[in-house]
């Protein structure tokens, strides 16, 4: 059964043009079901923020969204291609169009800002003008520079990762997903590894970009306030699947809170 | 603490050793006794190599420099022909170690492929590629380098790999997350990060040739061997001194500039 047709069930919200629409999905790692018929549906534009207890599966269903883990069963579809029925190089094709912000920022820490900004451009070009800034070309180098400013870091264009603060990484991470001029974010709690000054930076740094471009971002995020503050929706996973979703603007804190006391405890 | 405050149940500071442990013991023990034997080695013949030794040492020194000059320039053969078949090695182990390497592989055959070339390259010992090498473009230089390079290959091939194995994992998720290529992921991110204990690792093959390519010229592979061979079969032991003194030095020095190097780079 192919990817589409498996979406001829999908709702009719899913169906109508959504960003990204999940339908069924499941993974397993050994016996334990982490993901077990999760549907999901996103609209264009929206800013949704995933919630739940560690372990519940919501870094896995992000990832499971450009098969940085392979999903068991199920379909996804984003921006209007069924993500689980593509190739190696069309899958390659897919994720260039998707920018992935990551917990542990994941840059190359002997490398200079600038030129691990240039690397986003991979996901439009290749070959060794990617590789380093110095190598690359003026259009590249002055693209790059400008994702770096646009975080606040066109100072630091050529200092190394490695010497930069968690916060600063963090930014120069955005920066190269700016590079890549996605059209739907995801970021796996970006704000984890952060004081709570910086991480509110990286959480407002990320709304504002989608919105200024009117992307979806879909958020991992353990802080409760993050994800009231920068999202229109909150869903909250337990249990193999979708527990709630609800409006962000009707969200509160304890309400949220209640709800991870009552998963740690079951 | 007294015996007395001694908490009941704390376990024993040794186990006493059961009838397997005992017995592989001394099958050990018989193993290397059997070795011995199987060797040849005496107190008897100690006795009588002793003074042999010190005849030849005697008949050393003092070293005789008449012939440095010769000795000089085939140090310099020796060196040139080090360096030369390292770097080829060192540059051809990159790509076969990008093949055998667990995360980087294309295919399961193509690693076990690449994994046995490796072996095979290191397992079997450099005077023994010297010799086929002889026989395959001749004596002299040329073939000492073949040898040093495909020994390089095996011995740089495995620690490029396990280098690149065990490398942070997350620079490179991102790069794939963002589409790029096989090739655009060594580059960008797994090189970068290596490329300390790929240098360590270079270095220390360097050493490792230079030391090899004294040996490689006792079996027509060029270099200062050839002299060394010579001065010992004419019974030249004050020459073969001299020789000896060169090299070390070389070597002394060798290890001494790479070792800055190595502190300069990582």
């Amino acid at each position: 059964m192919s990817g589409v047709e498996r979406f001829e069930g999908v709702t009719a919200r899913s169906a109508s043009g959504a960003a990204v629409a999940v339908f069924d999905l499941r993974k397993s790692f050994g016996e334990r079901a982490v993901l077990a018929g999760v549907n999901v549906s996103i609209a264009q534009g929206e800013s949704v923020a995933l919630i739940g207890a560690n372990g519940a599966g919501k870094s896995t269903f992000l990832r499971c969204l450009v098969r940085l883990t392979e999903p068991d069963h199920g379909a996804i579809r984003i921006l209007d291609r069924v993500v689980t029925d593509l190739g190696t190089k069309d899958l390659r094709r897919f994720r260039s169009q998707v920018g992935v912000v990551f917990q542990k920022h994941n840059l190359v820490p002997r490398l200079s800002a600038l030129t691990n900004v240039v690397h986003g451009v991979q996901s439009r070009a290749g070959g060794p003008r990617t590789w380093l800034q110095g190598l690359a070309s003026t259009e590249v180098r002055d693209e790059a520079h400008a994702c770096l400013e646009a975080v606040g870091l066109g100072e630091r264009a050529l200092q190394r990762v490695g010497s930069l603060s968690g916060g600063q990484s963090q930014k120069v991470a955005v920066a190269r997903m700016l590079m890549q001029r996605p059209r739907l974010i995801l970021a796996d709690e970006p704000d984890a590894s952060l004081d709570p000054k910086a991480g509110e930076e990286i959480m407002e740094l990320l709304l504002r970009v989608a919105r200024e471009k009117s992307l979806t971002l879909v958020t991992v995020s353990h802080r409760l306030e993050h994800a009231i503050r920068y999202s229109d929706r909150i869903i909250g996973f337990g249990g193999g699947g979708v527990s709630f979703d609800m409006s962000a603007a009707a969200a509160s804190v304890v309400e949220l809170r209640t709800f991870f006391s009552e998963r740690v405890a079951a | 603490m007294t015996s007395s405050t001694v908490r009941p149940g704390l376990p024993p500071r040794h186990a006493a050793p059961n009838v397997v442990s005992v017995a592989l013991w001394c099958a050990a023990v018989a193993f290397v006794m059997w070795s011995f034997a199987g060797a040849g080695l005496s107190l008897e013949r100690l006795e009588r190599g002793i003074p042999a030794l010190g005849n030849m040492l005697s008949r050393m020194f003092p070293p005789d420099t008449e012939r440095l000059p010769q000795i000089l320039s085939s140090l310099l053969v020796t060196f040139q022909m080090a360096v030369a078949g390292c770097v080829l090695g060192v540059v051809l182990a990159f790509p076969v170690a990008v093949l055998a390497a667990d995360n980087l592989s294309p295919h399961p055959a193509v690693k076990a492929a690449a994994r046995g070339l490796i072996a095979l390259f290191r397992t079997v010992p450099d005077l023994v590629w010297a010799l086929l090498f002889v026989i395959a473009v001749g004596l002299g230089p040329p073939a000492g380098i073949l040898a040093i390079m495909v020994d390089k290959i095996g011995f740089a091939g495995r620690f490029f790999a396990e280098a690149m194995e065990e490398a942070d994992k997350g620079p490179r998720e991102a790069l794939e997350a963002l589409g790029a290529t096989r090739t655009g992921v060594v580059f960008s991110a797994i090189l970068p990060e290596c490329l300390p204990s790929f240098v360590a690792t270079s270095l220390f093959a360097l050493e490792k040739a230079v030391r090899g390519s004294v040996i490689l010229g006792l079996v027509g592979a060029g270099g200062i061997g050839v002299e060394l061979k010579v001065a010992f079969d004419l019974f030249d032991y004050d020459t073969a001194a001299t020789i000896i003194i060169a090299v070390f030095l070389l070597v002394l020095a060798v290890e001494q500039v790479s070792d800055r190097i190595r502190r300069c780079l990582i």
